[in-house]
């Protein structure tokens, strides 16, 4: 997958280690009050949201009510989950020394358990993004997302699986961190997960009762109205958040690696890894927050541990950074990385020999045709 | 009765609220409609503001209702936001236990170096609300009180004998108390005033002020065998109790030794000792498994040799109080530079700010 992208030599893998280095210490240096204000006036726009919606759905029966307490209540679990949580939880504000705001006691309006998540995107993920067999959210070992993972006919349902995903993603991403696929192969052993299987259970259980029992019942005889109302807001959430983190790897262009060509990588093949393997999406300022940021995939990768909101302002120096090294950087429209992303997930269902002719003719052809004319 | 029955319904709503707010504590919501309203926390809210000498400032805190109170000696956490980030520092109150609105005062000094002091010196004003921990500390007179008794202190180590001395006055203590303090000059020295007047009030108040700088006091110079005779010679017969920078406690226990008398000497150090460790005896190689480092051990602290390693743990007073840096010990021996201590567990939480590796250790930083 790596041919196309120029490799750089040794001298400036280097240069471009330093390079982002030196940005990483420049907003390491300027982090401060700023940075606790716009957090927290976010939590504040999240919890009103959260009041709000609530408070809306205590009139569940009436459509109205319903409908703008439903809107709130999936913004207020949205902009909780992506901006706050995963960002808090990556310890992007550890450095404020805030009991709050600490990776290591937040927890999000999910029920995946934070301190499983943890496990699986800030070690696993971050540490060794786009390496196929090792990056288990590549597909998440339900579906085949990279022409690396051998074909099956399993994979012809990709578009179900990944249909099933979305719907129900906070739960995929809870149960992701089973590592069922390492079950089933061996590599773990059921008895090793009995710790990530009691935190879900104690999770799921407080996120179940809040969302289908207590505030339902708060509701009275609204109960089903009410119940459906926080079910809406939990799927709206779950397919917008699947949306946004299926562009940050996915599209089209987005390289992945082999675990040879990863071994003792220095700093500076880190981050080329990191900005190849990522994609952005373009928008509005009121979008990027709604994506946590996430919009900014490949800022984020190269530095997960700092504020989200620092993305968009080093953008242009990253993008700069790419263009002097000329490497790829991956941007696009919502529409665009998504309908590549969806036209992946179609792709990949099917053996790659059924796309080689018809999808590939062009290359082979003037590859042979050279051939032909040098010989 | 009626009382616990009530406490016990509250609490059953406030299980209720909990559960509604799940994953969130109820207190990230109520401290947005304002700080104080929390109700797991402690907090407390500057009421109102005194600058009492040059570099000190004087704070009356209005703790919430999940505060306990303190006893007389003890010192309690205090944490600020300055420029984005929590520090947290102790400070002994130095009003009397026995205070019947609920209020207390912390009397801080600015050091040069001093991040919360220099801040809370500058800033502090009335509203301000502060991140509070219970009182704790060992450091408090016995509840029989003693017939005598001999308070020290020096600088800003009067606060917690400043708070024996006004607990015993508010009791209608009648024994002899002695209040020695030592302060640069009479400019220094805080809660002049208040203590010349509880002074003037009870017969049974003695105020020794000792100058260091300038003469004029009861007594110059630093701490000797004559100011301890001269302020109590009935010393050897109860309990001193004792609070300033190292160098007067240093002084103190010299003489307290050399009388043979250490034993009835009670102190509370407020600014960390240095810590000091043989590197003689450092073998083995520290591990930070988090971050795949190694290094030889240097004898110093884990925290210490972290840093030294490049790596940057969290840490707080680097005097083994805070437990900002506690981190899990995978595998190997520490010990603790305080005590003596060995820990010898695998997956222990251990303080490394003031933990020692004993050979080869691994540590999760």
């Amino acid at each position: 997958m790596t041919t196309k992208t120029p490799r750089l030599t040794p001298q400036q893998f280097e240069e471009l280690g330093k390079d982002l280095d030196a940005l990483r210490q420049r907003l390491l240096d300027d982090l401060g009050e700023e940075d606790r204000k716009y957090i927290y006036d976010v939590v504040k726009v999240q919890r009103a949201l959260e009041v709000a919606g609530r408070g809306l759905l205590m009139a569940s029966s009436f459509p109205p009510a319903w409908i703008a307490g439903t809107a709130a209540l999936s913004l207020s679990k949205i902009i909780d989950n992506m901006e706050i949580g995963h960002n808090v939880m990556h310890g992007q504000y550890d450095w404020m020394r805030d009991p709050a705001m600490n990776s290591k006691m937040f927890e999000w309006d999910n029920v995946a358990p934070g301190e499983n998540w943890k496990h699986s995107h800030n070690y696993i993920h971050h540490t060794y993004t786009n390496i196929l067999g090792k990056d288990r959210d590549i597909g998440y070992g339900v579906l085949r997302m990279d022409e690396g993972q051998r074909w099956n006919p399993y994979y012809l349902g990709n578009p179900a699986y990944a249909f099933a995903l979305m719907v129900f993603f906070e739960w995929g991403v809870m149960l992701h961190d089973l590592e069922v696929d390492n079950l089933r192969t061996g590599r773990k052993k059921w008895s090793e997960t009995a710790g990530v299987r009691r935190r879900m259970w104690h999770k799921g259980l407080k996120q179940v009762l809040k969302d289908y029992v207590l505030f339902p019942a708060l509701t009275g005889p609204q109960f089903v109205a009410t119940a459906t109302a926080n079910a809406t807001a939990n799927l709206v959430r779950n397919i917008w958040a699947f949306s946004i983190i299926f562009c940050g790897h996915f599209p089209t262009g987005v390289e992945s690696f082999t675990e040879d060509e990863t071994k003792d990588e220095t700093r500076g093949e880190w981050y080329f890894r990191q900005m190849l393997g990522s994609a952005n999406i373009s928008g509005s300022p009121l979008f990027h927050i709604m994506t946590g940021n996430l919009s900014h995939q490949i800022e984020h990768h190269l530095f997960p541990d700092i504020p989200a909101r620092r993305y968009p302002q080093i953008a242009g120096e990253v993008r700069a950074i790419c263009e002097k090294y000329g490497l790829p950087y991956n941007t696009g429209g919502l529409t665009k990385q998504l309908s590549s992303v969806a036209a992946k997930i179609v792709k990949l269902a099917l053996p790659d020999r059924f796309w080689r002719k018809p999808s590939n003719p062009g290359t082979r052809n003037v590859k042979e045709g050279r051939a032909l004319r040098v010989a | 009765m009626t009382a616990q029955l009530e406490r016990k319904r509250r609490f059953r709503g406030l299980h209720l609220l909990e559960a509604l707010a799940t994953p969130h504590s109820i207190d990230r919501y109520l401290e947005l409609l304002h700080p104080m309203l929390v109700l797991r926390e402690i907090r407390g809210e500057v009421t109102s503001v005194h600058r009492t000498t040059r570099d000190s400032v004087t704070l009356t805190i209005r703790p919430n209702r999940r505060w306990r109170g303190f006893t007389a000696g003890q010192h309690v956490r205090v944490g600020v936001e300055i420029n984005g980030v929590r520090h947290t520092r102790y400070y002994s109150p130095a009003t009397s236990e026995r205070s019947r609105d609920g209020r207390f005062e912390l009397t801080v000094k600015a050091h040069d170096s001093g991040r919360v002091s220099r801040w809370l010196h500058a800033n502090a004003r009335r509203g301000l609300v502060l991140h509070l921990s219970p009182a704790e500390g060992e450091f408090t007179l016995p509840t029989t009180r003693p017939d005598r008794v001999l308070l020290v202190s020096g600088g800003s180590g009067i606060t917690p004998v400043m708070s024996m001395l006004r607990t015993l006055t508010d009791e209608g203590h009648h024994g002899e108390i002695v209040f020695l303090h030592y302060a640069y000059t009479e400019a220094d020295v805080p809660y002049l005033n208040a203590l010349r007047e509880l002074a003037a009030r009870h017969d049974n108040v003695r105020l020794l002020l000792a100058y260091t700088d300038v003469e004029g006091g009861d007594l110059h110079g630093f701490f000797t065998e004559e100011h301890l005779r001269a302020a109590a010679p009935w010393f050897a017969e109860t309990d001193t109790y004792l609070c300033g920078p190292p160098g007067l406690m240093a002084g103190a226990r010299q003489v307290f030794d050399r009388l043979g008398v250490a034993h009835r000497l009670r102190t509370e150090d407020f600014a960390p000792p240095p810590i000091t460790v043989d590197a003689e005896d450092a073998t083995g190689e520290v591990t930070f498994g988090r971050s795949a480092t190694t290094a030889p051990n240097s004898g110093r602290t884990l925290l210490e040799q972290a840093e030294a390693a490049g790596l940057k743990p969290e840490f707080g007073c680097r005097m083994g109080i805070c437990f900002t840096c506690t981190s899990v010990k995978t595998s190997g021996c520490t010990r603790d530079v305080r005590n003596g201590e060995l820990s010898t567990d695998p997956e222990e939480e251990i303080q490394i700010c003031v933990s020692v590796p004993v050979g080869d250790v691994a540590i999760d930083i």
